[in-house]
């Protein structure tokens, strides 16, 4: 793998930026907006330096701003970071994300168990651990911080939020500890199998992916990491933790969730399933897109039915969630690209459905549907954000969730018609949830509980202008964010050993298509 | 010209970003601006006709950017201005524009004028952005832009339910259609590794048969989304809650006709179907009858329309459906009707406008001599559609017909009677409206309307009388020609004079029967109970709703209510289940919600305490 060293830890500082930010946030007086501009403040210097890496990052490929030193000598372990196309579209939605976070949960801190300082506090420190999530290329280091993440999204969900927010809070915990768990078995099993090795133990990726295992152990480790990632992205049968969480959360701490940490699940399957266990990801193929296509039918029409606007976003994002998946083990460069491309995309159009509807859910005190209607009356703005919202979670081409949502099903389409034409059923129940819950909530006759709603702020304006730009540019322009996916996505298939079918109908000669890298 | 074809996409969509973004900043001049920008698309799309007609090339190219692009799957925003792509533009632009300065006058009340226009500039520039590009995906984003925009006007008065629940309908029906034509897209993907038109037209005699059929079918399910024809039909009359001249856009110059546009476009595909040729005429002609059945039992001065443009439609799918014979008819028909239809349906706007808004034919009567204008108008409209000698509606459906029997005797007559029961029910429409005696309610005082209104009915009038020109010595067939290929000559089996002989009686005996039945007698103000059960499936349409409501949504709504209980009690039950068994009891569980750190930090401490003992005792053993 051709890595490019720079002289500057660009990655590290990166990671670094909120987590000291964090501690500077416990440091500062309890009253007073100060705490709030400094955390925004934070948030925006991480994402600086993220645009700086995006700027450098070259799109022919390989990982780059590499960094390794070794920690854990015994075990192999090293302190090693870099970024692929795959983790620096997933470090920029993150640095993205937080500031707009920051932003839109103002006053969302203040009827917490606990303080705004920690709540601010806390979201930063989930930012430095993400990125060093996306950044991590070793495995160990890796699974350490995917575990820490659990800790400031467990006190976010737990002391800031609704009612039953701390049983919420206890039974992600649980499923994310029993997800951990499993991984950690298989970790135990990476070393076994890579001390075996004739260079000695180590947890690097770039080693791992080329030691040799058993049929049996690779699928015995496969599993383990699977399941994790599975319980995190989460699919069917193992999401009944995020309607809860999502909907006792504040908005800000379920963008994070939803748009952020769940994407560890399906970046770790693409990341470690496939590029360790290449074998067993074959062997589980079958399953895992049915369990995807089941995801994206089942989550759509749990979204129909219900009446909490939170657990609707929720049961969307599972099926969202189901086209990652069905995408990344259709294994073509299409349906892969497309995949990477949709955990952005999804990040973003979740993260503005959760904030806009928040808003609404603040001005009515209500999250049911049925406490709505005719909202667009007293709040035109509101409403037509909401509407642009939706309709990117509907995929409407023009927005960015349909370039990703059409490259996974095209691709998909190549290897299994029948889960492609499943799954594509999924776009007319999508027009169903949205519309009907746009229709219940916004239009109609005026109601006296909606008649007074204030319309958006500029606060709240600020805060969604970020993401309705990306929604549009990228869905004429997706180019930027492909390009430097990819190489990426090339190189894993390459590394699995497929290579995507040729056109069914052979085409005369002299208009042949395709093939290679453009 | 060719380097400037972009600007007649981009000027109505930036006018339409613009009183988007721009909100009350622009409440007082944006009307103006948004009936001008298709008018200038319009002139744009003159010259570059001009260009295509003297010219030497067949078509207009312009590259504008690469959308998406992995490996081999490419997509361009190229633009495309062949024959077909013209006539669409000019139609698009030409009876859009014209119904957008009526716009100004109709809407001139409507505290939300401006937002008005913005999405009617909308539903312009989609429309344009599906006739003008050159590959499939690039026209689905014009196709399901036109999805948005009718769904938005539908809903214009989203205060009202039924207007919100009619948009929200006709989106989701489309939607399904749009099922269709993206499972197209993706057969097109993985048999021909590209999208493009140019790319598929090349593969096609290269493919199966199954492979040919299958995309001719998928693209006849998203062109019954679109263009409102059986099975899909049922959004059509709902869409009726959108202001009047929102019903002149989809009607006559956008919308439904992008169905027809696709079947043509894609004469390739069905070149190698004859299964899908003929589902094509299958559909068209069940539509054509079950639009035509449906306008007759109308009382809604718009839904008899409604059921109008569906049978029309109809006849247009029908002539696609028939080949290289049929295509350049269909466009034909397509055009002709786009003037008489957006005629009709804003005279309808003017009358109403003249009746308080009320859309109750039982309720009009005798407004021939109050609103001059718009009755004559409307008259020619009539004459056309019903396909009156000289009139343009004759010179278009009779070649349907015409071409029909060319293929199956059975479309033929189909498409005959249509004309007869057409005839029948926009007779009615007429006595009921403009003669009989005047039944109107209390306190309506009908009045002609102001110019901004009647001046684009005349300026559609006169297309509709002289829409037949562009038949003058074949002209539209060779037109056509370079797109959809020669036309062929086909043996009928009745003579052409006959045909038209036959189809003129046809219409004598709808004319006739409407003026016993409407013109003889009084015409009671409310629905008579005591009809056939044909008049009650009729008001009923059909029973297209009844049977969506039984078949999809009742078990749908079973189904979701269902799996919600599931979902809550039984999944999460046995999760919950296992965690606490896992957990010991469900006392302890409940320790973990005292929320103390000193609990979470001690189990994470004891986490880490294990990975080190595991790895130690790997390392050891």
């Amino acid at each position: 793998m051709s890595g490019s060293s720079t002289s500057f830890p660009w990655l590290s500082v990166l990671a670094l930026i909120p987590l000291a930010g964090s501690l500077v946030l416990l440091l500062l007086p309890r009253t007073g907006e100060l705490v709030k501009h400094v955390a925004f403040g934070v948030t925006l210097a991480a994402f600086a330096v993220s645009v700086a890496v995006a700027v450098q990052f070259n799109t022919g490929g390989g990982f780059q701003f590499v960094d390794n030193y070794q920690w854990i000598k015994a075990f192999g372990v090293h302190y090693a970071v870099g970024v692929d196309g795959l983790g620096l579209v997933l470090v920029m939605l993150t640095t993205i994300l937080t500031p707009v976070v920051v932003l839109a949960s103002w006053h969302d801190a203040e009827e917490g168990r606990w303080s705004a300082n920690a709540f601010f506090a806390w979201v930063l420190f989930l930012e430095g651990l993400s990125i060093g999530v996306f950044i991590a290329t070793d495995v160990f280091l890796f699974y350490v911080l995917f575990e820490a993440t659990l800790i400031p999204i467990y006190f976010l969900i737990g002391g800031f939020g609704g009612a039953q927010r701390s049983y919420a809070a206890v039974k992600f915990l649980l499923y994310s500890l029993f997800g951990g768990l499993l991984m950690l078995a298989s970790i135990i099993g990476l070393y076994v199998v890579s001390s075996s090795s004739a260079h000695g133990p180590s947890y690097l990726l770039q080693d791992l992916m080329h030691v040799q295992m058993s049929q049996t152990t690779g699928r015995w480790l496969f599993l383990g990491f699977f399941i994790a990632f599975a319980i995190k992205a989460p699919m069917w049968p193992v999401h009944t933790w995020l309607p809860d969480a999502a909907s006792e959360a504040t908005p800000g701490t379920s963008v994070l969730l939803v748009s952020v940490l769940d994407k560890i699940g399906t970046f770790g399957m693409m990341r470690f399933c496939l590029g360790i266990f290449p074998e067993a990801s074959h062997w589980a193929t079958p399953v895992v897109m049915a369990l995807g296509v089941f995801s994206v039918i089942y989550g759509a029409l749990l979204a129909i039915g219900q009446n909490d606007i939170r657990r609707l976003i929720a049961y969307t994002s599972i099926s969202h969630f189901g086209f990652i998946v069905l995408g990344i083990f259709a294994m073509t460069s299409q349906s892969q690209a497309g995949a990477a491309l949709y955990m952005f995309n999804h990040g973003i159009s979740t993260a503005a459905l959760f904030l806009i509807t928040g808003f609404l859910i603040a001005r009515r005190g209500s999250k049911m549907i049925s406490d709505f209607g005719g909202v667009e009356k007293s709040a035109p703005v509101l409403a037509g954000v909401f509407l642009l919202v939706g309709l990117s979670s509907l995929s409407l081409p023009g927005l960015s969730p349909f370039v990703s949502e059409f490259l996974v099903l095209a691709g998909t389409f190549t290897k299994s018609i029948t889960a492609a034409a499943i799954a594509t059923f999924g776009i007319v129940l999508a027009a169903i949830y949205i519309l009907y819950m746009y229709q219940r909530t916004m239009t109609g006759p005026v109601r006296e509980s909606t008649r007074r709603l204030p319309d958006l702020n500029l606060r709240e304006l600020g805060a969604m202008a970020p993401l309705l730009v990306l929604l549009v540019v990228l869905g004429f322009f997706p180019r930027p964010a492909l390009a430097a996916i990819n190489p990426t996505v090339n190189s894993l298939l390459h590394h699995v050993g497929v290579t995507d079918p040729p056109p069914t109908v052979a085409q005369p000669a002299g208009t042949t298509h395709g093939g290679g890298l453009r | 010209m060719s380097h400037l074809l972009y600007l007649i996409i981009l000027i109505p969509a930036a006018s339409s970003a613009v009183l988007f973004v721009g909100g009350r900043l622009t409440d007082s001049w944006g009307h103006l601006m948004g009936a001008a920008a298709p008018l200038v698309s319009f002139v744009l799309g003159l010259i570059a006709f001009f260009q295509l007609r003297g010219g030497s090339a067949p078509s207009l190219h312009q590259h504008l950017w690469t959308w998406i692009g992995v490996n081999s799957f490419q997509v361009n925003f190229d633009l495309l201005f062949d024959p077909l792509s013209a006539l669409f533009v000019l139609l698009i632009t030409g009876v859009g524009g014209i119904i957008h300065v009526y716009s100004v006058g109709y809407m001139e009340h409507d505290e939300r004028r401006r937002r008005f226009f913005a999405q009617l500039n909308l539903f312009v520039a989609a429309m344009l952005t599906l006739v003008m590009t050159s590959n499939y995906l690039a026209v689905f984003l014009g196709w399901e832009g036109v999805g948005l925009a009718s769904y938005l006007l539908i809903g214009f008065w989203q205060q009202r339910d039924s207007a919100a629940v009619a948009a929200k309908k006709a989106f989701i029906v489309n939607r399904v259609g749009d099922m269709g034509m993206a499972l197209a897209i993706m057969l097109m993907f993985h048999a021909f590794g590209t999208m493009s038109f140019a790319g598929v037209s090349r593969g096609m005699p290269h493919a199966s048969g199954a492979t040919a059929t299958a995309l001719g079918l998928l693209l006849l399910l998203g062109a019954c989304g679109k263009s409102a024809q059986v099975p899909l039909q049922s959004w059509l009359l709902d869409a009726m809650e959108g202001p009047t001249p929102v019903s002149a856009l989809i009607h006559a110059a956008t919308m439904v006709t992008a169905g027809v546009y696709l079947v043509v476009r894609s004469h390739f595909i069905y070149a190698q179907s004859g299964a899908a040729q003929t589902a094509v005429i299958v559909v068209g002609v069940v539509t054509l009858l079950w639009g035509a059945i449906i306008g007759c039992a109308k009382d809604d001065i718009k839904k008899a329309l409604a059921g109008s443009t569906m049978s029309q439609i109809g006849y247009m799918m029908l002539a696609a459906g028939i080949g290289p014979a049929g295509y350049a008819f269909a466009i034909f028909h397509l055009l002709t009707h786009g003037f008489f239809k957006a005629n009709m349906f804003l005279g309808a706007g003017s009358v109403m406008h003249g009746m308080n808004d009320d859309v109750n034919m039982r309720r009009y009567g005798g407004l021939a001599r109050i609103m001059p204008v718009t009755f004559v108008t409307f008259a020619c409209g009539y004459l056309a559609i019903i396909g009156f000698p000289g009139f343009a509606g004759f010179w278009s459906k009779d070649r349907i017909i015409e071409a029909a029997f060319t293929s199956s005797v059975v479309a033929g007559a189909g498409a005959m009677i249509g004309a007869a029961i057409t005839a029948f029910y926009m007779t009615r429409l007429m006595i009921m409206t403009f003669t009989s005696d005047r039944r109107w309610a209390q306190g309506v005082h009908p009045h002609e309307s102001k110019p901004v209104m009647t001046i684009p009915l005349i300026v559609l009038a006169i297309c509709s009388v002289f829409g037949g020109f562009l038949t003058l010595n074949g002209w539209i067939v060779n037109w056509l020609t370079p797109v959809v290929g020669p036309q062929g000559h086909h043996e009928a089996p009745l003579a052409s004079w006959l045909i038209t002989v036959l189809v003129l009686v046809m219409l004598a005996i709808g004319i006739g029967l409407a003026y016993l039945f409407f013109g003889r007698r009084r015409i009671p103000e409310e629905q008579p109970q005591r009809v056939s059960p044909v008049t009650r499936a009729a008001r009923a349409d059909l029973y297209g709703d009844a049977f969506n409501e039984a078949v999809l949504m009742r078990p749908g709504q079973y189904l979701t209510r269902a799996l919600v209980f599931i979902d809550l009690r039984r999944i999460d039950g046995i999760v919950n289940g296992l965690a606490a068994l896992v957990g010991g009891t469900s006392g302890r569980v409940r320790r973990w919600q005292t929320g103390f750190v000193r609990t979470y930090a001690l189990s994470m401490l004891g986490g880490s305490a294990l990975i080190v003992l595991a790895l130690l005792a790997v390392r050891l053993g």
